[in-house]
C-alpha cells in the first residue's frame, strides 16, 4: 500500500468535501432506501463530474447486491471507484451520517404516536414518490445494457422472475453472470 | 396466512437481552451474512425468533419507525436495537456489526473485478449482473405499485406523482433534492389534507 493509494486520486480537497456533502444531502432524501437516489448518484458522478462511467456505476450496484449485507454497501463502492479509501469515508460519512444522527434522537423519543397525522400524512404522501424514485433508478440501471440487446432481456426477464416466484434474487443474478460471462451480454 | 387461533395463544416466551456488546455485534455480524438481496427478512428471524430479543409487536414498532426516517431500514433498526441496550456506544456496535465484515467481502469482491475487468468474460459477467439489478429495482417498484390503488391520496395523484418524479429524475436528470421536496412537499400537502378532515378513520 502506498501513499497513492490512499491519496485524492487525482482530486482535491474541496471535491472530496462535495462529494460527502453531495451524499449528506442524499441521505435525508432517499426515501425508501439509498437505492431509491441511485439515479442522482449516478447523474452526479458519472454526468456532471464525469468521476466514474456508467460500467463502473452499473458494477459497483452489481457486486453489492450479489453480495451479503445492507444494499447500501454499493455507495462505498461507488466512492472507492471514485478516490480509493478516502472516496469511501467521503461517499459513506455522506450517506450514513445526517439519517443516522436523525434516527438515533428520534429513537430516544419514540413515544412519538405513529398515528399521528404528520406522520400518517408522511409516509401516505410519500409513497408514489418511493416508487417513482425507483423507476428512474431502474431507469437509469439498464441504459448501459441498450447496446447489448441480451443484457436488456434480462431486465424484463428478472422482473418476471421476482413476480413469479418466490426465489432467492441470488438466482436471477448468477444467471445474468453466467450469460454475460458466455458473451451474450 | 391464517388467523391466530382464538384461545390457544402460546403464553409469550420470556425475552431475553444481549449479554454484551460483543454478542451484539456478533448477532448482528452474523445476521447480515445471511442477508442476501436484503437483510430485512433474516433480521426478522434472528431477532425475533432466534436471540429473543424482540417480540413481533416491538420488532414492527421499530421497523415502522425505521420505515419512516430517512436512511436504510435495516440500520435504522440496528441503530435503535443497540443503542436501547448500550446507549450510543450500542448503536455504534450494532451498525458496526452489520457492516464490518460485509464491506471486507464487497470490497474484496470489487478488487477481483478491478484486477480481471479487462478480461471480456469477467467484463460480459458484471454487465449482465448489471442488467439484472436493474430488472430487481424495476421489480421493487412494480410489486409496490398496486399499494397506491389503498392510498389515501387517491390513484390518480398517486400515479400523477409517481410518474412525475420518474421522468424528471430518470429522463430529465433533475437533481432529486428539487423533485423530492417539490413533489414530496405537494404529496405531503395532498395526503394530510386528505386525511384531515374525516378525522383519524382508526
Amino acid at each position: 500500500m502506498n501513499a497513492e493509494f490512499f491519496g485524492l486520486h487525482g482530486l482535491d480537497w474541496l471535491d472530496l468535501l462535495q462529494l460527502a456533502g453531495h451524499f449528506a444531502v442524499l441521505s435525508l432524501l432517499a426515501v425508501g432506501g439509498a437505492i431509491t437516489s441511485a439515479s442522482d448518484m449516478q447523474r452526479y458522478l458519472v454526468v456532471e463530474r464525469g468521476w466514474i462511467d456508467p460500467l463502473q456505476f452499473n458494477a459497483s450496484v452489481a457486486i453489492a447486491q450479489a453480495a451479503p449485507g445492507p444494499n447500501i454497501l454499493f455507495v462505498a463502492l461507488l466512492g472507492w471507484s471514485v478516490a480509493g479509501p478516502l472516496g469511501m469515508l467521503a461517499t459513506m460519512i455522506g450517506i450514513m451520517g445526517p439519517s443516522s444522527a436523525l434516527t438515533f434522537f428520534v429513537g430516544r423519543f419514540r413515544h412519538t404516536r405513529q398515528d399521528a397525522l404528520a406522520v400518517r400524512a408522511f409516509s401516505v404522501g410519500l409513497a408514489p414518490l418511493t416508487i417513482g424514485l425507483l423507476l428512474a433508478t431502474g431507469w437509469v440501471l439498464t441504459l448501459p445494457s441498450f447496446d447489448h440487446p441480451i443484457a436488456l432481456l434480462l431486465v424484463p426477464a428478472t422482473i418476471v422472475f421476482m413476480m413469479k416466484t418466490q426465489r432467492s434474487p441470488l438466482w436471477m443474478i448468477a444467471v445474468g453472470a453466467v450469460v454475460g460471462a458466455l458473451g451474450g451480454a | 396466512m391464517t388467523a391466530a387461533t382464538p384461545g390457544l395463544a402460546s403464553p409469550e416466551p420470556e425475552l431475553r437481552h444481549p449479554r454484551s456488546k460483543t454478542e451484539l455485534f456478533t448477532a448482528f455480524t452474523w445476521l447480515a451474512l445471511q442477508g442476501f438481496g436484503g437483510v430485512l427478512a433474516v433480521a426478522q428471524r434472528e431477532l425475533v425468533e432466534r436471540l429473543r430479543w424482540l417480540n413481533k409487536e416491538q420488532f414492527v414498532e421499530l421497523l415502522s419507525l425505521s420505515q419512516v426516517l430517512p436512511g436504510p431500514n435495516i440500520i435504522n433498526l440496528a441503530l435503535m436495537f443497540g443503542d436501547r441496550h448500550f446507549g450510543w456506544r450500542g448503536a455504534v456496535v450494532a451498525v458496526g456489526g452489520l457492516m464490518a465484515a460485509p464491506l471486507v467481502i464487497v470490497l474484496v469482491l470489487a478488487a477481483l473485478y478491478a484486477q480481471f475487468s479487462s478480461v471480456p468474460q469477467v467484463a460480459g459477467a458484471l454487465r449482465g449482473m448489471g442488467a439484472v439489478a436493474a430488472g430487481l429495482v424495476l421489480a421493487t417498484a412494480v410489486k409496490l405499485a398496486p399499494t397506491l390503488r389503498r392510498n389515501a391520496m387517491g390513484l390518480w395523484p398517486c400515479v400523477a406523482i409517481a410518474l412525475g418524479s420518474a421522468l424528471a429524475i430518470g429522463w430529465l436528470r433533475w437533481p432529486l433534492a428539487w423533485v423530492v421536496v417539490g413533489l414530496g412537499l405537494l404529496g405531503y400537502a395532498w395526503a394530510w389534507y386528505r386525511l384531515a378532515p374525516k378525522g383519524p378513520a382508526r
